[in-house]
């Protein structure tokens, strides 16, 4: 175990962690946040996805102790139901998702992507999603609730 | 023409509407209920005393938006604002029992005269009453407005419901005769009411079961066999001694489990926990999985329909064509690993389940645990989305045996090569198909035959050992009732869509079929299935479909029939008839006879079409595909998908679109991407790399849908409709781009090759 300081949505902690332990656990277990999940601990489906230094990382493959210091973004450390930011407002007016488990992986990875690549085109946006799943095929409302967020961050 | 609002609807959503007008039905076919429900008024709705209602239902939110229709229904039937109705789903101490959440019926179950709407109709009734006794006014000269009661010529003379009895009960039971608000009169049902959970999910405020935390709740992990029949030979705790924080190892006859702190402590722990199993092997090959369904013995034989006279017309039939579909395992893989959590002390449990099937799962939980039901609470909490029976009820399986052995809260999540290895997978199938057609090319006669494997299923309230976690606790699935031959049917059913659209289904001199072939024979084949199976997004009714649907492609070609024109040819039941042609000129169908003529190299592009009545009762449906192959490396694009769907009356039309479109796109899925594998003791799919569904950023169709209303039909079902008939309408497309059909799902670049290369 390990002191480990990190700084998520903003506010400090130190947490008395295995240092291995991957960032995923400390976010959703010792945190209690919703907005990163677990779904394959893998790397692959992007359910755990969060933003370090603009870049999204995938939490239950990175151990916390590579991020300490570092600021840590998650789903609800981007807007809130009464004050959505622009890629959670694009979503929830295309109602752009079914069971919601993977809408976290799918805005995380949109808007770290689209932070870096503002202009980027739907074929570009597209195959930067290319690794993210949603089994309930939500696919071509989140791909329009992508583009909707796009355009007006464009604008 | 619909009100106003779903005019506007029109504009802003790209959906066509078309409405229809039906006469009423007096039976409600579509209409089963699978629990004991309740018919107590109180048991349903309560109005509070600030004028909210409670409402409650056993049918659960799994991501198709049913919550949200619910409370529709409610605000609807009961004149109240939308946001004045709180509804609770599925928890053992408050809900009625309706069963399990599946099978597309919740809409017919739900919104039809019965259970929840007839709560709501009964309450309706019930509340004119009493204001007409309060007001002095007959209930004919009384109106609603947001829950309050008033006379039509005097607007001053009012009374609210929360006047009339707030906080009190209605001590009524359900009126079958109460009348249902005229669908032409809806202002909250049959609108596009946003889903209420959308916000909290996208800004990660949704509380999901996998975020349940219970004071002093511990992590569990499960430690599964290494392969498919392996029994426990020892445990080595020792293994794991000392490491940081777990608290216990948990053997349960063949169930083995540790209990940490933490969540990873246990993930570490239960990949460290040294287990010697009994070595096993024996699993079919793979590649030989459809032969070992034709021939495996023994078999549960069923005539769905058998008219005596197939084999008599194929002798007098001027041509006869014949084809055979194999269709693979699939999995519901849901997208977040299954949870639950556990609180079992000594005379009492209670879990938070995912589950779709809060009172069975507490009855099964009772027998695991050995416990009376009475004291098993079960709360339904909405996890990944499941598409069936995923792993739902094993985990709460889990959960409730690691928390009984260490007499704590325990909270599961399950590893995710542990989801995808011991799934009740959905049903592989081998369907032959055979036609007997005139020399007009009409069919006279249609011959169908299929084995599909069966092991396991849904617990129901009485078989725990159906799903894994039961079984490696000591239960067994439920028996394989072997029965051959096959008795005589004695009622037409099409539960399952073994019967083709195109006969007549005649059973004791009644047709409840939708075609008009009057020479029918379909025979099917239940075998014992190596591994366990249970219901997947449109079970065995997507498999039979791409068979029947495949099959009516086939046999319009080689009679050089256009595929529209045909399927109309053979259709007697009017409603799938309007779904097809609704299609079909929605998608600008070109009428044709024979496949264009296809070049052997290159990109070549090709459309087919496909159509259901899903069971045989519950929701029409019909797609035109359009798609791109490119025959150089056999990859299939699939490039726009044109739905029409008939459910009844709308509920709410963006809901309906969205399941639309995601069940058209799990199709697409399904159909080109998705096989369990194996090898000779094992399923190899595992994760993501290993089974490969369609990824969000992936070249997706552009999906449209024609929605038709039909206001006075009964309610059906429309979660599963469009899944079914995507598979047949992208093969019949790839035949009519490249004169090569295939009959093996999925479709796979190096198959299709490989199908390609016999052309001659």
């Amino acid at each position: 175990m390990a002191m480990i300081n990190l700084k998520v949505n903003g506010r400090s902690v130190a947490l008395d962690v295995d240092p291995a332990t991957p960032l995923l656990y400390v976010l959703s277990d010792d945190l209690a946040l919703r907005g990163p999940k677990f779904g394959c601990g893998l790397g692959q489906c992007g359910s755990c996805t969060v933003i370090v230094k603009g870049q999204a990382v995938r939490s239950c493959v990175t151990p916390v102790s590579s991020v300490a210091g570092a600021e840590v973004t998650t789903l609800e450390g981007l807007g809130s139901s009464e004050k959505p930011h622009p890629i959670q407002k694009a979503f929830i007016d295309e109602q752009a998702m079914q069971c919601g488990f993977c809408v976290n992986g799918v805005i995380m990875t949109a808007k770290a992507y689209l932070d870096r690549n503002p202009k980027a085109a739907e074929a570009d946006i597209r195959q930067a999603m290319s690794n993210v799943l949603c089994r309930c095929h939500a696919h071509t409302r989140m791909i329009a609730a992508i583009n909707r967020y796009a355009k007006g961050a464009k604008a | 023409m619909k009100t106003l609002s779903r005019r506007d609807f029109m504009k802003t959503s790209g959906a066509l509407i078309v409405t229809f007008s039906l006469a009423p039905k007096s039976a409600l076919s579509a209409q089963r209920l699978d629990g004991a429900s309740s018919n107590q008024l109180d048991g349903w709705l309560a109005i509070n005393a600030d004028g909210t209602v409670t409402a409650y239902t056993g049918k659960c939110e799994l991501g198709h938006g049913l919550y949200t229709a619910q409370t529709q229904l409610i605000a609807e039937e009961l004149s109240v604002p939308f946001n004045r109705v709180k509804l609770i789903q599925c928890d053992t101490a408050v809900t009625p029992d309706q069963g399990t959440t599946s099978g597309a019926q919740s809409h017919p179950t739900n919104f039809n005269q019965g259970a929840l709407a007839l709560a709501g109709a009964t309450a309706r009734e019930a509340l004119f009453d009493m204001a007409s006794k309060r007001l002095g006014v007959p209930a004919d000269q009384l109106a609603v407005k947001d829950g309050v009661i008033s006379v039509k010529a005097d607007g001053a003379e009012k009374v609210s419901y929360a006047d009339l009895i707030g906080g009190k009960k209605f001590n009524l039971t359900l009126n079958n005769r109460a009348k249902r608000k005229n669908a032409s009169e809806w202002t909250v049902l049959g609108t596009p009411v946003p889903r209420i959970e959308i916000p909290a999910m996208a800004t990660g405020q949704f509380e999901y079961v996998h975020n349940v935390r219970v004071p002093g709740m511990l992590h569990g992990q499960v430690v599964r066999p290494p392969a498919y029949g392996s029994t426990l030979v020892s445990v080595d705790e020792n293994s794991v001694k000392g490491l940081p924080g777990v608290v216990k190892v948990v053997v349960n006859k063949n169930f083995v489990g540790v209990v940490a702190e933490k969540p990873w402590q246990a993930m570490q722990a239960a990949s460290k926990l040294r287990v010697l199993w009994s070595p096993v092997g024996g699993l079919p090959k793979q590649t030989e999985i459809h032969d070992y369904l034709r021939n495996k013995k023994p078999t549960r034989d069923t005539y769905l329909v058998n008219s005596k006279d197939v084999d008599e017309k194929f002798g007098q039939a001027a041509k006869v064509i014949k084809a055979t579909y194999h269709y693979p395992y699939q999995m519901h893989g849901s997208f977040g690993t299954s949870c639950a959590v556990a609180d079992v002390e000594q005379a009492k449990a209670t879990i938070y389940s995912p589950t779709q099937a809060v009172y069975p799962l507490r009855s099964t939980v009772a027998m695991l645990l050995g416990m009376q039901q009475e004291n098993v609470h079960i709360i339904f909490k909405m996890g990944s989305g499941c598409y069936g029976i995923n792993g739902a009820d094993t985990v709460s399986y889990d959960a409730a045996l690691l928390s009984q052995a260490v007499g704590k809260p325990v909270r599961v999540q399950l590893m995710r090569k542990d989801e995808m290895a011991w799934e009740n997978y959905g049903l592989a199938y081998v369907i032959d198909q055979r036609v007997g057609v005139d020399k007009d090319g009409t069919i006279i006669a249609w011959d169908h035959e299929s084995w599909a494997p069966t092991l396991g299923g849904r617990p129901g309230g009485n078989a725990p050992g159906n799903v894994i976690t039961g079984f490696l606790a000591g239960f067994q699935p439920a028996a394989f009732a072997a029965r051959s031959p096959a008795p005589d049917p004695t009622n037409f059913g099409n539960n399952n869509n073994a019967v083709p659209s195109y006969v007549a289904g005649t059973v004791n001199g009644r047709s409840g079929g939708t075609g008009n072939i009057r020479s029918e024979r379909v025979l099917t084949h239940d075998v014992q299935s190596p591994f366990f199976t249970g219901p997947l997004r449109s079970p065995a009714r997507l498999q039979n479909t791409f068979a029947h649907e495949s099959f009516i492609d086939e046999v319009a070609s080689e009679v050089k029939a256009d595929p529209v024109e045909y399927r109309l040819r053979h259709l007697s039941d009017p409603r799938l008839s309007d779904v097809v042609k609704a299609a079909a000129k929605a998608s600008n169908w070109e009428p044709r006879s024979t496949r264009g003529a296809a070049r052997r190299t290159g990109i070549v592009s090709g459309r087919g079409i496909s159509c259901v009545l899903y069971e045989g009762d519950n929701g029409y449906c019909a797609v035109v595909a359009e798609v791109d192959v490119n025959q150089d490396n056999g990859r299939i694009l699939v490039k726009r998908l044109v739905i029409a769907n008939d459910a009844g009356p709308i509920s709410n039309p963006d809901g309906l679109k969205n399941q639309l479109e995601g069940g058209a796109l799990h199709g697409v899925s399904r159909t080109l991407y998705e096989e369990v594998t194996w090898d000779d003791q094992k399923v190899t799919s595992i994760d993501w790399r290993t089974y490969k569904p369609l990824p969000v950023g992936a070249d997706i169709p552009k999906i449209e849908t024609v929605l038709i209303n039909r206001p006075d039909a009964p309610a059906t079902g429309a979660g599963e409709t469009a899944v079914t008939v995507v598979a047949a309408a992208i093969g019949n497309a790839v035949f009519d781009a490249t004169g090569t059909r295939l009959r093996q799902i999925p479709f796979t670049p190096e198959r299709v090759k490989a199908e390609l290369a016999k052309r001659t």
